[in-house]
C-alpha cells in the first residue's frame, strides 16, 4: 500500500510541475496583459503603463518569470494579485465557502436524485418511467446551463417573484433561511445536469450488475428483490460511482463557471473568470495549482477507496 | 448570438451581448448624451431637504467589482466609487467643471495668490480640524507624505501626470504647504482633484505601500468610513459621524458586484439594487427600463466619445481626403437610431458636450457616399477590380476591430463596412477580446483602425495633449496615448500653450481651435458621446450625474433618501 502511495505521489508531483509549466507559459503567451484594463481609459500615460510594467517584472524574459513564481510557491508564497494588491491565498480563501456551500448542496441534490433515478430506470428497464428519465437526462445534459439558468431567473424572480434574482443572501439579511432561499435558485441548475449524468451512470453501473451470476443465484435463493437488490446488486453497482465521485472532488472547490456568474454567486468560478477578464496571473495561477492538486487528489482517494470497498483489488505494492 | 437575442426578446427577456460585460468600462450601453439625469432631478418639482439624523441605505449595483482600495494606485472606475467615498482630495470637480475646495480651504488660482510665478510656485491652505477615520488629525504632512508617495521609485503609483512636475514640497505649518513646478501645467488643477490623499501615520509606517494592509481596508477622510468587504460579492461602507463637509445623510452604502449585466438589471427591477451606476443598463432595456414604476431611468453623461480611431501610418489613412471621405459615409443617424436606440446624440468634437472647451460649432457631419466618392475620385482614388479603389499601388484596404461580444459596437461595424464599401473601401472586421485588444496591438498602435470609446483629457482637465501631441506616440518613443500616431505641429503649439496657460478664458479659445483642426485633419473620427443609462429608485435625492467625476456616486455623502 505504502509503496503504491509513494508512487503516486511521486507521480502528482511530476504532473503538478508540468501543469504549472504549461499554464505559465499559455497564460503569458496569450496576448494581452494585466495592463490593458488601464490602457483604454486613457487616464494612464504610457510611462505609466511601463513603469508599473517594470515594477511588476512582466518585461523580464518568462523562465525567469516562472522560475520565480516557483521558487516562491515551493515556499508557500502564493504571490500578490496585480488587481487586488492582497496575498492570493487570501483572495482564494475568501471565495471557497461560497463555493463549497453552492456545490455541496447541489451535488448531495443531485447524487440521491440520479442515484434514485438510475436504480429505478435499471430495475424497470424501458418502463414508462426509464423512458422519461432517459428523454429527461438527454434534454437536461442538451441545455446550456446559461440559458436554463436565465430561464429560472425569469420564471421564479421576474415573473412569479418566488426566488431572489442572484447573490448569495439579501444584503443587510443574512440568516440560513434567506441564504437557503438565495441557494435554491443556482443549486436547481447545477443539480439539473449532475443528476442527468449521475442517473447515466448510475443506470449503466446496476443494469452492468443486475444481469450477474450471483444476482441470479441469490433470486434462486428466494432472497426477497429488496433485499438483492440493497445487499447484493447496489454494493457492486457502487463501486465505479466511487471514481466518479472522486472526480469530481475538485468541482466542490473550483466552483462552477457559468452559473456563478448568471446567478451573481461569489464563488471561485467566478473569482476564476474575472482574474482571467483581468490577466490577473499570480490569481489565475493559483486557483489553477489549487486545481490541478484536488484533480490528483480526489483521483488518488477515489482509488484508495475504491481498494478498500472491492477486496477483489489489489495494489502491486502491497 | 443575435439568434439568441431574438428568442429572448420573445419572451419579453432580450439578452445583450452575452459577454457579460465590456470590463474597460466602455459598455455596450455607452450612448451620447441627451436630455440627462441632471436637468431632469433639477426640474423635477421641489427638492425635499435633507433628514435631521442619518437614515437609510443605498446598494449600488455595480458590473465590475471594486477590488483596488488604495487610490493612488493603478485602479479602474469601479475602485473610485469607493475611493470617492472614503477619501477626500483637496478639491472637486462639480459637474460644470468648477473646483470646490474640500481638503483644501480655497482652490489655489493667479487672483487669491495661491498660483504665482507664472504658475511655477503653488501654496494652498488646508482646512483645519479634519479628522482620519481612525481619529488622528489631518494635516499638511498628509499631503505632503501623498505627493512624495506618488513619485517614490519603487511604488505602484497609478499615474504621475502632472506629479512629476512637482519638487520643492515645504510643510509651512500643520494647515499649509507649498510646492515648485517645473513648468506651468495648467492640468494639474484637475489632476489633483483626482488625487485622494492618504494618511501618512498607516502608510507611512508599512513595510512595503504596496502591499500594505491598509490597501485591503482603506482609512480615509471621507464620508464613509470602510465597512466590511465581502469579496466577490459586497463592500459595505458605513456613515462618517466626524466627517468634515455637510453629510454623510445615509447610515452606509452598499457596492454590490453583480458581474452580468442582465441580472443587475434584473435586481435593479426587482428593487434588491437601489442604484445602476458605471456600466448602467444595457441599452436594449431602454424603451422598458424608463417605463418602470418607481425607477428613474435616463441617460447620464459620460467624457469618452465613440470614435473610429485609424493608424495615421496605415497607407490607407495618410491622406486627408481618405478619411474625409471615410466620414461622410459613416451614417450616423443610422447608428444613433437603429443601432443605439435612438439615445445618444453625435458629436464632431472630442471634448464632452458639457465641458467648459466644448466648441459647438464645428462644421457638421453629413452623410452623403456621393460626396465621399466625389472626394476619392479628386483625391486620385481609381476604382480598380471588384470596385475597391486604389492609388499608386495602395488598395483602399483596412481592417476594424473592436472588443468582442460587444453586440451594438459589432451592428456599428456591420453598418460602416456597408457604407465603405459603397465608395470603394474594403474592410475586413478583426474582433478581439478586450484583455487582447487594449494591450500592445493599441498602446503599440498595431491596430488599422479601432471602433472605440475612449477620453481625450488629461484626467478630467480638458487638455488632450496625451492624446493628440506628436511627442505622445508610444509606437515612436513617445509618452502619451497618441495611438493613431496623429502629427500636426499646429496642434502641437496649441496644446503647449494651453497647458501653460491658467486662464480659462484664453485656454478656451485654444481648445476650441484644436478642436477645429481635429475637426478638418480627422485623426480621430468622432461618432458620438458616451452617456449610459443609468438608474436610480425613486425617492433617492442628491444623484448628480458628473463627467468631471469618473463615476456618478463620486458625492454619495450628499445622498439621502426623501421621507
Amino acid at each position: 500500500m505504502s509503496g503504491f502511495l509513494i508512487r503516486r505521489l511521486m507521480q502528482a508531483v511530476l504532473l503538478l510541475f508540468i501543469v504549472s509549466m504549461i499554464g505559465f507559459a499559455i497564460l503569458h503567451l496569450a496576448p494581452g496583459g494585466p495592463l490593458s484594463q488601464f490602457a483604454a481609459s486613457g487616464e494612464m500615460t504610457q510611462a505609466d503603463l511601463d513603469r508599473i510594467a517594470e515594477q511588476l517584472g512582466l518585461n523580464r524574459p518568462l523562465p525567469v518569470q516562472y522560475l520565480e513564481w516557483l521558487w516562491r510557491m515551493l515556499r508557500g508564497d502564493w504571490g500578490v494579485s496585480y488587481r487586488d494588491q492582497q496575498p492570493v491565498l487570501k483572495i482564494v480563501t475568501s471565495h471557497i465557502g461560497a463555493t463549497m456551500e453552492l456545490m455541496l448542496t447541489s451535488t448531495l441534490l443531485a447524487m440521491f436524485l440520479g442515484a434514485w433515478i438510475g436504480i429505478l430506470g435499471a430495475i424497470k428497464r424501458y418502463s414508462l418511467f426509464d423512458s422519461l428519465a432517459t428523454i429527461g437526462a438527454m434534454i437536461a445534459l442538451s441545455i446550456p446551463t446559461f440559458w436554463f439558468g436565465l430561464v429560472i431567473i425569469y420564471v421564479f424572480s421576474v415573473g412569479l417573484g418566488w426566488l431572489p434574482s442572484g447573490n448569495r443572501y439579501t444584503v443587510g439579511d443574512g440568516s440560513f433561511l434567506n441564504q437557503l432561499h438565495h441557494l435554491i435558485g443556482p443549486c436547481i441548475v447545477l443539480a439539473l445536469v449532475s443528476t442527468a449524468v449521475w442517473s447515466r451512470y448510475m443506470r449503466s453501473s446496476m443494469l452492468e450488475v443486475i444481469n450477474q451470476d450471483y444476482v441470479r443465484t441469490a433470486r434462486a435463493k428466494g432472497l426477497s428483490e429488496r433485499y438483492i437488490l440493497l445487499r447484493h446488486a447496489l454494493r457492486n453497482a457502487l463501486l465505479p460511482m466511487i471514481t466518479i465521485t472522486g472526480l469530481h472532488v475538485p468541482t466542490l472547490l473550483s466552483g462552477a463557471l457559468v452559473t456563478e456568474t448568471v446567478f451573481t454567486w461569489p464563488g471561485m468560478g467566478r473569482l476564476f473568470l474575472d482574474s482571467i477578464s483581468y490577466r490577473d496571473y499570480p490569481t489565475i495561477m493559483g486557483i489553477l495549482m489549487l486545481t490541478a492538486v484536488l484533480v490528483l487528489l480526489g483521483s488518488l482517494i477515489a482509488d484508495l477507496l475504491y481498494g478498500l470497498a472491492d477486496p477483489r483489488i489489489e495494489r502491486s505494492g502491497q | 448570438m443575435s439568434d439568441q437575442s431574438k428568442r429572448f426578446s420573445d419572451l419579453g427577456f432580450p439578452l445583450p451581448a452575452l459577454h457579460r460585460r465590456d470590463f474597460l468600462g466602455l459598455s455596450a450601453a455607452g450612448v451620447a448624451a441627451s436630455m440627462g439625469f441632471g436637468a431632469q432631478a433639477q426640474t423635477a418639482g421641489a427638492v425635499p431637504p435633507p433628514p435631521a439624523k442619518r437614515a437609510g441605505q443605498v446598494v449600488l449595483g455595480l458590473s465590475q467589482e471594486p477590488k483596488a482600495f488604495n487610490p493612488l494606485m493603478p485602479g479602474v472606475e469601479v475602485d473610485e466609487v469607493i475611493w470617492t467615498s472614503v477619501f477626500s482630495s483637496l478639491w472637486v470637480a462639480e459637474p460644470d467643471g468648477t473646483l470646490v475646495p474640500d481638503l483644501a480651504v480655497s482652490v489655489p488660482s493667479e487672483e487669491n495668490g495661491g498660483i504665482t510665478e507664472g504658475g511655477l510656485a503653488w501654496t494652498v491652505k488646508l482646512r483645519e480640524g479634519v479628522v482620519w477615520h481612525d481619529g488622528a488629525p489631518f494635516t499638511a504632512e498628509d499631503v505632503k507624505y501623498s505627493l512624495d508617495l506618488i513619485m517614490s521609485p519603487g511604488f505602484k503609483a497609478r499615474t504621475r501626470v502632472g506629479h512629476d512636475l512637482v519638487k520643492d514640497i515645504v510643510v509651512k505649518g500643520p494647515y499649509e504647504i507649498s510646492w515648485r513646478m517645473e513648468r506651468a501645467f495648467a492640468p494639474y488643477l484637475a489632476q489633483l482633484a483626482n488625487t485622494h490623499i492618504v494618511p501618512k501615520h498607516i502608510l507611512g509606517k508599512a513595510e512595503d505601500p504596496n502591499t500594505a494592509p491598509f490597501n485591503g481596508a482603506p482609512v480615509g477622510t471621507g464620508p464613509f468610513k470602510w465597512g466590511e468587504r465581502r469579496p466577490g460579492d459586497s463592500i459595505t461602507l458605513v456613515a462618517n459621524e466626524r466627517y468634515h463637509g455637510a453629510g454623510p445623510y445615509l447610515e452606509g452604502a452598499v457596492a454590490k458586484y453583480i458581474p452580468d449585466m442582465t441580472a443587475l438589471y434584473a435586481q435593479f427591477r426587482t428593487g434588491q439594487v437601489d442604484v445602476v451606476i458605471i456600466s448602467g443598463i444595457p441599452a436594449n432595456y431602454y424603451e422598458e427600463a424608463i417605463k418602470l414604476p418607481g425607477r428613474k431611468v435616463a441617460v447620464a453623461p459620460s467624457g469618452n466619445i465613440e470614435v473610429i480611431m485609424p493608424n495615421l501610418e496605415h497607407p490607407a489613412f495618410v491622406e486627408k481626403a481618405v478619411r474625409q471621405a471615410l466620414y461622410a459615409s459613416i451614417n450616423k443617424q443610422a447608428i444613433v437610431d437603429s443601432i443605439y436606440y435612438g439615445v445618444p446624440k453625435g458629436t464632431e468634437s472630442f471634448a464632452p458636450r458639457e465641458s467648459w472647451a466644448y466648441n459647438p460649432n464645428l462644421p457638421k457631419q453629413e452623410y452623403d457616399l456621393a460626396k465621399a466618392n466625389q472626394l476619392l475620385d479628386q483625391a486620385g482614388w481609381k476604382r480598380g477590380s471588384r470596385g475597391v479603389r486604389e492609388k499608386n499601388g495602395t488598395r483602399l484596404e483596412f481592417a476594424v476591430s473592436t472588443t468582442t461580444g460587444n453586440a451594438l459596437r459589432e451592428q456599428c461595424q456591420q453598418l460602416m463596412m456597408q457604407d465603405w464599401q459603397q465608395v470603394g473601401a474594403t474592410i475586413k472586421i478583426s474582433n478581439m477580446p478586450a484583455a487582447v485588444i487594449w494591450g500592445d496591438f493599441y498602446v503599440r498602435s498595431k491596430f488599422q483602425s479601432l471602433l472605440v470609446g475612449t477620453a481625450f483629457r488629461t484626467g478630467l482637465d480638458p487638455d488632450p495633449a496625451s492624446r493628440f501631441a506628436s511627442d505622445a506616440i508610444p509606437a515612436k518613443n513617445g509618452n502619451g496615448g497618441n495611438y493613431m500616431q496623429w502629427q500636426n505641429t499646429e496642434a502641437d503649439q496649441l496644446m503647449k500653450d494651453g497647458q501653460a496657460t491658467f486662464n480659462q478664458d484664453k485656454r478656451k479659445a485654444i481648445y476650441w481651435k484644436l478642436q477645429e483642426i481635429v475637426r478638418e485633419e480627422l485623426p480621430i473620427l468622432p461618432i458620438f458621446q458616451y452617456a449610459p443609462l443609468e438608474g436610480i429608485k425613486d425617492g433617492l435625492v442628491g444623484y448628480r450625474p458628473n463627467i468631471n467625476a469618473r463615476q456618478n456616486a463620486w458625492n454619495m455623502g450628499s445622498w439621502y433618501w426623501a421621507r
